[in-house]
């Protein structure tokens, strides 16, 4: 139906005359109490909801160009590459789904955690204004739409981490992670009789692929896994999520786990799940895998599946108040 | 390819099978989890004319209210489907709906819904928000928009060469199962 596209995305000469910050913009850093970095935060989401990472589009192109072409598998790749092109073009949301908006923070002694925080709220609330953000904010159980995508009372959305490191700069990274991808998640609490998954590396595999199998086209296939392996119920979820920050292409720096990552993105490529499960040869794009410690008597494996449109970036804000984007 | 225009008839609805890709044009009434169980548990007459013969969409869209009042749609593509999988039978059933648009496919009862009522589930490209919303061509109207919030709310919209493919028909036919039997015995040689 469609034409294969080539996929070039817009120039960063583009990119940059639609920011909202100003031309030479520097945050003030000479005063880390009161640093405002609300418009830098908007340009962050701005970015990353319409415009996906060159890496994941690369592992795209490569998936579409690996599956026989004007085959349902190709044709669906294909609408995906298409898709971002759109999307970057017309600096709109790459998906409706524009997900759980979860931030973050690291950054120098002195910096007020409790302003950066609303910083990032304003900016969520402006974002979602101007559609970049869909409202995806609602009481459990009314199902109420808070209309601005701020959770009022416990402040659950949007999830910021915070982190205190020695560097004199800041960084701020974001994900949006849809909910059809969220809901595939996986934990598993080894040994698991069912999958027959003991505890050790093994194991892990055995419950790699349950979850990848069970998921099928669900979270949006082909996906970018973060797996902990270790921590405990929370920990483990919040590392799996983390992972997925990592470049699709670049390598596990424990070699071992490395090779583990290669085999396993290797073998659920088998699966003939494919894209949005439709059968195929692309299932996964990647896998992340962190091993954590553990208490003696816990041994979990947490999975956290990130569908094709892995929309996430970093921001950094040097030392001299200097924004740069990757 | 197969272009079909709604409302459609439940003839046309059973010449479909699993793999058909369709273009489709005309109306299609969005709705996903508060709508469907609104509809099951309500059954709201004032539903019944809008819905009849036509294609339901899961999905909840990034909208925009242009300065006429109007609204355009700005990212719209598929909600996962199996949510509604306690619901879709009795929405389909009860609003004589012909075809349901989602991603992931739906179960057993939706399945049977389909052989029943003469209907299909269409699967769309997850994650191709502005694609999709960029064969929308007008929103028509929108229902409960205050009451359930503008992911959940009843749009109409008219779409133009909307590009989706049958997954479930009214056969009793499931891609999903196929790929799913396939995925789960390369899994277990895997495994061994």
């Amino acid at each position: 139906m469609a034409e294969c596209t080539i996929p070039t995305l817009t120039t960063m000469d583009v990119v940059e005359s639609k920011s909202v910050l100003p031309e030479s913009y520097r945050a003030d850093m000479s005063d880390l109490p009161s640093l405002d970095i609300t418009t830098a935060v908007l340009e962050l989401i701005r970015r990353t909801t319409s415009r996906l990472p060159q890496d994941v589009i690369d592992a795209l192109v490569k998936g579409r160009d690996a599956e026989e072409e004007g085959s349902r598998s190709f044709n669906t790749l294909n609408d995906m590459v298409r898709n971002i092109l759109l999307a970057d073009g017309h600096v709109t949301p790459l998906c409706q789904d524009t997900g759980t908006d979860i931030f973050w923070v690291r950054h120098p002694y002195g910096l007020s955690q409790r302003l950066i925080k609303h910083q990032i709220r304003e900016a969520i609330v402006e974002s979602t204004k101007r559609s970049w953000l869909r409202p995806n904010c609602v009481e459990s159980l009314s199902g109420k739409n808070s209309g601005n995508n701020l959770d009022p009372f416990h402040e659950g959305h949007p999830v910021v981490h915070f982190e205190e490191w020695e560097k004199p700069e800041i960084e701020v990274a974001i994900m949006l992670k849809g909910g059809g991808c969220e809901n595939v998640g996986a934990q598993y609490r080894l040994p698991d009789v069912a999958i027959g998954a003991g505890r050790d590396i093994g194991g892990v595999r055995k419950a790699i692929i349950d979850a990848v199998v069970k998921a099928q086209g669900q979270g949006c296939s082909p996906g970018i896994l973060g797996v902990a392996i270790g921590g405990d119920r929370v920990t483990g979820y919040e590392k799996s999520k983390e992972v997925i920050l990592r470049k699709l292409g670049t390598l596990n720096p424990d070699p071992k786990m490395d090779q583990f990552e290669k085999d396993i993105t290797h073998d659920l490529n088998t699966l003939g799940i494919g894209p949005m499960g439709y059968g195929g040869n692309t299932t996964v794009l990647g896998v992340f895998v962190e091993e954590m410690f553990r208490h003696p008597a816990s041994f979990f494996v947490s999975i956290s599946y990130m569908c094709w449109s892995s929309r996430r970036r970093v921001m950094t804000i040097g030392a001299s108040g200097e924004v740069s984007f990757d | 390819m197969i272009r079909l225009t709604t409302p459609i008839s439940e003839e046309q609805a059973r010449a479909l099978k699993v793999g058909d890709e369709v273009l489709l044009n005309g109306k299609l009434v969005l709705s996903r989890d508060i709508g469907h169980k609104y509809m099951k548990e309500q059954k709201p007459e004032w539903l019944k004319p809008i819905l009849k013969d036509m294609v339901i969409y899961h999905c909840g869209p990034v909208v925009k209210k242009n300065e006429d009042g109007s609204w355009s749609f700005v990212a719209a593509g598929p909600t996962t489907s199996i949510r509604e999988e306690p619901y879709e039978a009795d929405v389909m059933d009860t609003y004589q709906v012909r075809g349901v648009i989602g991603k992931g496919g739906m179960g057993k009862k939706t399945s049977d819904g389909l052989v029943k009522t003469g209907a299909v589930y269409f699967h769309a490209t997850g994650g191709a928000g502005s694609l999709l919303a960029a064969q929308v061509k007008r929103v028509v109207d929108v229902h409960m928009l205050e009451e359930f919030g503008s992911p959940e709310a009843f749009w109409v919209v008219e779409v133009e060469d909307f590009p989706v493919v049958v997954t479930m028909d009214s056969h009793g036919a499931s891609l999903h199962e196929i790929v799913l039997a396939l995925s789960q015995e390369r899994a277990k040689a895997l495994t061994r």
